[in-house]
């Protein structure tokens, strides 16, 4: 049924559909809409049965979901930004443990500075936790790929990672097209876990394991993972022919096969390069983009494939990796070792920054007309005026004061003091 | 002629052996059925306080439930001594996730079961003090105030014995670990409030609260299995020596813990919704001197000259538990005890 409503009530649909046992969570913007939503399901018995657990942190919230999900229970959880890092020890332990838990992650940048905007530093974050990354493109795929993800976890025994722009898909209202429980329950099959806790047949879970073993079991982790890029594609077509859209899989490529410039970006921004990929076409130029829809596994061949034959590359991420540059950059270099194409990392849309149509038109013209230095980290739409203006404080100042408030002072959002 | 020197089991303990009891009375660990839920062959230290209180409460716990039981266990000694790959002691299923998280792993399995329809199966959460009462406190605190389905178990040897003795929260004042070492002009751990996990506990109004020594087994066996029979959030607090990191003799760890209760310094009692509702009685009061002699975490206390001042505060402690908890007995009546159970069993003293 098509309905228009907010993207974290779609994400609350799908899970619900999914018919979760154990639904544990704790608030943080902009993860809060969904969970609020489940909580009205549990509660009015809509979503029965599930226990829905009010815990007293993210970190509390993932670990029921550990003991949930090895007690046989299709559980979930939902997080963002600083709540994704307080559950950090956790994560690696679902994984490690491969527990097919299913997670919405609102992505929203990490402090400090404090900021509750989107960006993709917390998931990025927690990139090489063992957890599969699944980014979400449109409110609709967000429902999709919940929907996927409960079966992708369930079949490799891996947990997985939801992403979607928090605010710009959570919070936004669009019409989505919500599948029925008939529907889902044709494809998502009951949760038969590979491992159980179960008086009538008790194992020890979880036991230590030292330099004997270790590293076998972490492979079997690794396999698992890249078990998951042969089942993430079975996995989407499978959707698509049960609900008749395409959704989730690798990649995306969008008017790529001849492109000479290529846009590589994760989530929500795609509309928009997709929208200035298609006036770039009209003007002529051979332009086109690829969305990576799972970043964890990472679809080596897939990437190398959809980029081998471009000129250029521009990696767009909402992350960074302090100290060095692009993640995604790094990761699609990799893809692309031995080419000549060169990858320029532009970095955009931290904390909220909008990336808008503009922007991405100037980014474009200085790569295309070789004003960007391809190596080099690019910050799109940075006001370099006002970093040149700080880093002069710092100069002549041993105690020049917190950097961001000292910014904030000079754009004039909070009150003008003498410094 | 070889001279063997006769032993009873009674050892002036008070203890009443199993033998002078009712069947229905002996201990779990007693009776054929038991279940060895955390079997031979695992390596904690010998005289370890926290696998024979271990053993005793989750054979107990099995009893009470017909076996239908499940546990989550937070790192530490017990995890790591039960389960060194690829090895398991574990008899029933049993979860280790992480450090801090074991009460809200149990929380997790309980929703689990409950939404399965499956609460004939019991959830037990258990740790040592450093899991409990520090790393693992907020989640214990959110299971409690949830009223989830968990019976927590806190193994308390006082210190963090896995990681080689660094103080805990429930380090004593004056004891000697790995960071409190007796050095600088305060020798020891320092004289703080430190953290009062029962009553703690007891202040969230959860059904059941209680402590026990491993000294007292049949005492721990019994609050166990009145736990079991509480739906909702439960604690128990076992005071569980530790010879490696206290510096005790590994035959004394039962002495040990009796003095801790004899003393006053461990209050043995329970505790139902927020009220106590018994209290074991010291049988016969002994001086702190007598407890922490026997321990070398405490020996920089008696050096020469002896640091009586520091006693005295350690006495002090244990003055206002007997006034706080109402330790002494009203009248002795040890005897009468004894002659009650004697009584009651129609085989007498054998």
């Amino acid at each position: 049924m098509r309905r228009q409503i907010e993207g974290s009530q779609a994400v609350a649909a799908a899970v619900a559909l999914c018919r979760p046992e154990v639904i544990s969570a704790y608030p943080i913007s902009p993860q809060t809409h969904i969970v609020e939503g489940l909580s009205d399901l549990v509660r009015t018995g809509e979503l029965a049965p599930c226990e829905y657990l009010m815990v007293e942190s993210e970190f509390a919230a993932l670990s029921a979901a550990i003991g949930a999900s090895a007690a046989g229970a299709r559980a979930y959880t939902a997080t963002a930004s600083q709540g994704l890092l307080y559950m950090a020890e956790a994560l690696y332990n679902a994984s490690g443990l491969g527990l097919p838990i299913v997670m919405t992650v609102a992505n929203r940048a990490i402090g400090a500075p404090i900021n509750i905007w989107n960006d993709h530093s917390d998931s990025m974050s927690q990139r090489d936790s063992g957890w599969l990354q699944l980014y979400a493109e449109t409110n609709q795929e967000a429902l999709d790929l919940h929907i996927q993800a409960f079966k992708l976890a369930e079949e490799v025994s891996l947990p997985v990672m939801v992403c979607m722009d928090g605010f710009i898909l959570t919070h936004a209202f669009e019409s989505v097209d919500i599948p029925t429980q008939d529907q889902v329950d044709a494809y998502l099959p009951r949760f038969e876990p590979r491992q159980v806790l179960d008086p009538a047949d008790p194992v020890s879970i979880g036991a230590m394991v030292g330099p004997e073993a270790f590293t076998e079991v972490k492979y079997l982790m690794h396999a698992a993972q890249m078990q998951a890029l042969d089942v993430i594609p079975e996995v989407s077509a499978e959707f698509a022919q049960a609900f008749g859209r395409n959704s989730g899989g690798l990649i995306r490529p969008y008017r790529s096969a001849d492109a000479e410039t290529i846009v590589v970006a994760l989530g929500s921004v795609l509309g928009t390069i997709e929208d200035v990929v298609d006036e770039l076409r009209e003007q002529g130029m051979k332009v086109g983009a690829v969305g990576i829809k799972t970043f964890r596994p990472y679809p080596l061949e897939e990437v190398r494939e959809a980029l081998g034959h471009a000129r250029r590359i521009v990696v767009l991420e909402k992350a960074f990796a302090v100290g060095l540059g692009g993640i995604v950059g790094q990761n699609v270099r990799l893809a692309l070792s031995g080419l000549p194409a060169p990858v320029y990392d532009v970095v955009a849309g931290l904390g909220g920054r909008p990336i808008t149509k503009q922007s991405l038109h100037t980014l474009l013209d200085d790569v295309l007309n070789d004003r960007l230095e391809p190596g080099r980290l690019t910050f799109l739409d940075i006001d370099w005026n006002l970093v040149g203006r700080e880093l002069q404080r710092t100069r002549e100042k041993r105690r020049s004061g917190p950097h961001a408030e000292n910014i904030l002072r000079d754009i004039g959002v909070v009150a003008a003091g003498p410094n | 002629m070889p001279h063997q020197q006769i032993k009873f089991y009674q050892v002036g303990s008070f203890v009443a052996g199993n033998r002078l009891l009712r069947p229905d009375e002996r201990s779990v660990q007693a009776r054929m059925e038991r279940s060895n839920t955390l079997t031979s062959g695992h390596r904690a230290c010998q005289g370890c306080g926290e696998a024979l209180g271990a053993r005793y409460a989750l054979d107990a716990a099995m009893r009470a439930t017909g076996g239908q039981l499940v546990a989550a266990n937070a790192t530490g000694c017990l995890e790591v001594f039960s389960t060194p790959y690829p090895e398991s002691s574990w008899q029933l299923p049993w979860l280790h996730s992480l450090f801090g998280n074991a009460p809200a792993v149990a929380s997790g399995i309980a929703a689990a079961l409950k939404a399965k329809g499956r609460t004939e199966v019991r959830v037990i959460g258990q740790g040592g003090d450093g899991g409990t009462l520090d790393i693992g406190f907020a989640c214990l605190s959110g299971m409690f105030e949830r009223n989830d389905d968990v019976l927590f178990i806190c193994y308390d040897n006082e210190a963090y014995m896995n990681t080689g003795v660094q103080r805990s929260s429930a380090t004593p004042p004056a004891a000697r670990t790995a960071n409190t070492k007796p050095v600088g002009p305060e020798p020891g751990n320092v004289f703080g409030q430190g953290k009062n996990a029962p009553l703690i506990a007891m202040a969230h109004e959860i059904p059941y609260v209680a402590t026990a020594t491993v000294a007292e087994l049949r005492d721990l066996e019994a609050k166990i299995e009145r736990a079991m029979e509480f739906r909702g959030a439960r604690y128990v607090h076992v005071f569980v020596p530790c010879p490696l990191g206290w510096g005790s003799a590994s035959k004394d760890t039962i002495k040990i813990a009796r003095l801790a209760k004899e003393t006053g310094l461990f209050p043995v009692f329970e505790a139902e919704h927020g009220e106590v509702v018994s209290v074991s009685k010291i049988r016969r009061r002994v001086p702190v001197e007598e407890y922490l002699r026997a321990q070398k975490r405490f020996a920089h206390l008696f050096k020469d000259p002896p640091q009586t001042d520091v006693i005295e505060r350690i006495q002090a402690g244990a003055d206002r538990n007997i006034r706080r908890f109402g330790l002494l007995p009203d009248e002795p009546d040890e005897t009468g005890e004894l002659m009650r159970l004697l009584a009651e069993t129609d085989r007498g003293p054998q």
